[in-house]
């Protein structure tokens, strides 16, 4: 790029100025969260010295303790099974033509787009209906909560995980693949070895992004839980409702802090993967290149 | 498939790729592509699908007396509900609050996302990280963040005064819901913006500069036709959720400003209107799905 293309000037000072007043926009109300969450004074308001205590309150508050695993343990269930289902999805509308694929397309995309309450209300009436019928049919009388939770966690995480990985492999050549199956590699191996390493920054991506989710969705899941539980940002909607304490201010830097952490973990996998270190892949890739041998030095290559 | 004349003989039979034998690859594919999909496609149609058909017949079902719902007997009672003056209030003070933001968006992610763009790739990428925290941070949190700071009458107060707006309340009033909904959907606006002028070929603004063109003109002529999929992309990506949105107006707004989300809320939870809810719950979506359809229209998809 030329440097001629740089704003200059009145304009470069002008733009200059401008973007430290959207980062001042985006930081300044979270910088402010934090600095409160120390302050010891019951009034959020003011200033009071620094303390720990309301981190304290958090640990000891019996009711958060338990949304906190409900949430961890919501997040974990719905990201491993939406990401071992999204993944089959992604490879199945990418890799292969099959009856009902555009309408299978349609389906996975409705999720992403449908808005939170018009999911929760389905939740909401789905959730009715279903037990109305395990009751009558089987006679279980069927409560809403961890597992009515993660049910609607899934269904909206599958497709943004099948989102991410189809844009990995759509990138991606056939010609490597289709070289293991001339190779003799069965199915499972050419996945294992071949696709399943090439997409893999793709499933972690996929993962994150369900975990996040999952960790942050207040609508749908207040819509899908019970008496029996709730998670920790639909228990901290609740206690909003009712007014600032410095305790949701604690609870909200945690939160907050839980965030950071997910996407430090993304970037940094993003670089990790980003370099080669991959010895199947570049061994996949030297049997394409080279003239076959013979299969069995090949299959070494593979399994390297 | 073309014949190969000087074919071995002993071969004919198996290993030529005849009609019949493509035909039959083609299906083992097709069979193993619909097995691949089988568990996300049955759980989607039993736990997405199902549900929303729920909805779309409740949306023609009745309210009885004791604030059930009588599912024989459909009707459009529940869309004829939203002519009434208290519903389309809401649903044009939604579509206001929207389109609002989805500008102040707008105006305010441009410059950014041209500025970003032309930084060298360090400064851009270390820009971006910046943008992706709160982008990634919980929303129910960042809502609460403009909470205890509007609220913060030692800190905000003083600001105000300061700059010499007064003593002015923002909490509670249709300007703070404005505020944290940009707040919450801006990223969704700079993210596009920037993938569509960052993919500008630089070199024609210097040529339109070189050509005397003012920077207002090289602006509306070059950089903004350029970056029109970023625009259109952004401004879905902002104008769609700000439309259904429930927690920003809950935790900032007041008793005035009740917007279509927490409407339909109020339906399902205190006024057990379900059928009233639901037919605006799929008015919603009808929103969602003919924006999305203009978002692929205008080669979305790429972004």
């Amino acid at each position: 790029m030329s440097s001629t293309v740089q704003p200059r000037g009145s304009t470069k000072i002008a733009l200059t100025a401008h973007s430290w007043l959207v980062y001042l926009f985006f930081f300044a109300p979270i910088f402010v969260l934090i600095v409160f969450s120390f302050s010891d004074d019951n009034n959020v308001g003011r200033w009071g010295g620094f303390t720990l205590e309301w981190y304290q309150d958090f640990v000891e508050h019996n009711q958060l303790q338990n949304a906190v695993w409900v949430s961890v343990r919501v997040a974990l269930l719905s990201t491993v099974i939406s990401v071992v289902l999204g993944t089959l999805a992604a490879l199945a509308l990418e890799r292969f033509k099959f009856r009902g694929r555009k309408v299978f397309d349609a389906l996975l995309y409705l999720p992403i787009i449908i808005p939170d309450v018009t999911m929760a209300v389905m939740m909401l009436l789905f959730f009715a209906e279903f037990f109305d019928i395990l009751e009558s049919v089987f006679g279980w009388d069927a409560q809403k909560g961890l597992g009515s939770i993660t049910i609607s966690h899934i269904a909206f995480n599958i497709s943004f995980v099948s989102v991410v990985v189809r844009a990995r492999l759509a990138g991606m050549s056939e010609v490597l693949e289709e070289a293991a199956l001339d190779l003799y590699a069965t199915r499972w191996k050419t996945f294992r070895y071949v696709t399943f390493p090439q997409i893999m920054p793709g499933v972690a991506g996929g993962a994150l992004l369900a975990l996040t989710l999952s960790l942050d969705d207040v609508v749908i899941t207040q819509f899908a839980a019970g008496p029996g539980a709730t998670t920790l940002p639909v228990f901290v909607f609740g206690l909003i409702r009712r007014g600032v304490t410095p305790l949701i201010n604690a609870t909200s830097v945690l939160m907050l802090a839980a965030s950071v952490i997910l996407v430090a973990l993304s970037l940094a996998f993003q670089q990790f993967s980003g370099r080669g270190g991959r010895p199947s892949l570049r061994a996949a890739r030297e049997a394409v290149s080279a003239p076959p041998k013979t299969n069995t030095q090949i299959k070494e290559g593979i399994n390297q | 498939m073309t014949m190969v004349a000087d074919r071995p003989e002993g071969l004919e039979e198996a290993a030529v790729a005849t009609p019949e034998f493509e035909k039959a690859a083609e299906r083992a594919a097709s069979r193993r592509g619909f097995l691949l999909s089988l568990p996300a496609y049955a759980y989607l149609v039993l736990f997405f699908a199902v549900p929303l058909g729920i909805v779309m017949i409740y949306s023609f079902a009745t309210r009885n007396r004791f604030g059930g719902t009588d599912l024989s007997g459909w009707n459009l009672d529940a869309y004829r509900k939203l002519g009434e003056p208290i519903v389309r209030d809401i649903l044009f003070r939604s579509l206001w609050l929207a389109l609002l933001t989805t500008l102040i968006c707008l105006v305010v992610a441009y410059p950014f996302a041209y500025f970003i763009a032309t930084r060298t790739p360090l400064v851009r990428n270390l820009m971006l990280v910046f943008v992706m925290i709160p982008f990634w941070t919980n929303f129910l949190v960042r809502n609460y963040a403009w909470r205890v700071l509007l609220g913060n009458d030692w800190l905000f107060t003083n600001i105000s005064e300061a700059l010499g707006l007064g003593e002015r309340e923002l909490l509670f009033t249709t300007s703070a819901v404005v505020i944290g909904l940009v707040y919450g959907f801006l990223p969704f606006m700079v993210l596009p913006l920037y993938a569509s002028i960052e993919r500008i070929d630089l070199s024609l603004v210097e040529a339109s500069r070189d050509l005397y063109a003012s920077g207002f003109q090289t602006f509306r002529r070059v950089l903004l036709p350029l970056s029109l999929p970023g625009v259109i992309a952004g401004s879905i990506l902002v104008f769609v959720p700000s439309l259904g949105a429930y927690v920003t107006p809950e935790i900032l707004g007041g008793a005035k400003t009740t917007l279509l989300g927490s409407y339909i809320v109020t339906q399902f939870l205190t006024a057990r209107n379900w059928p009233v809810g639901a037919s605006l719950s799929f008015v919603l979506m009808a929103v969602m799905l003919v924006a999305t359809l203009v978002y692929f229209r205008t080669g979305g998809r790429n972004l």
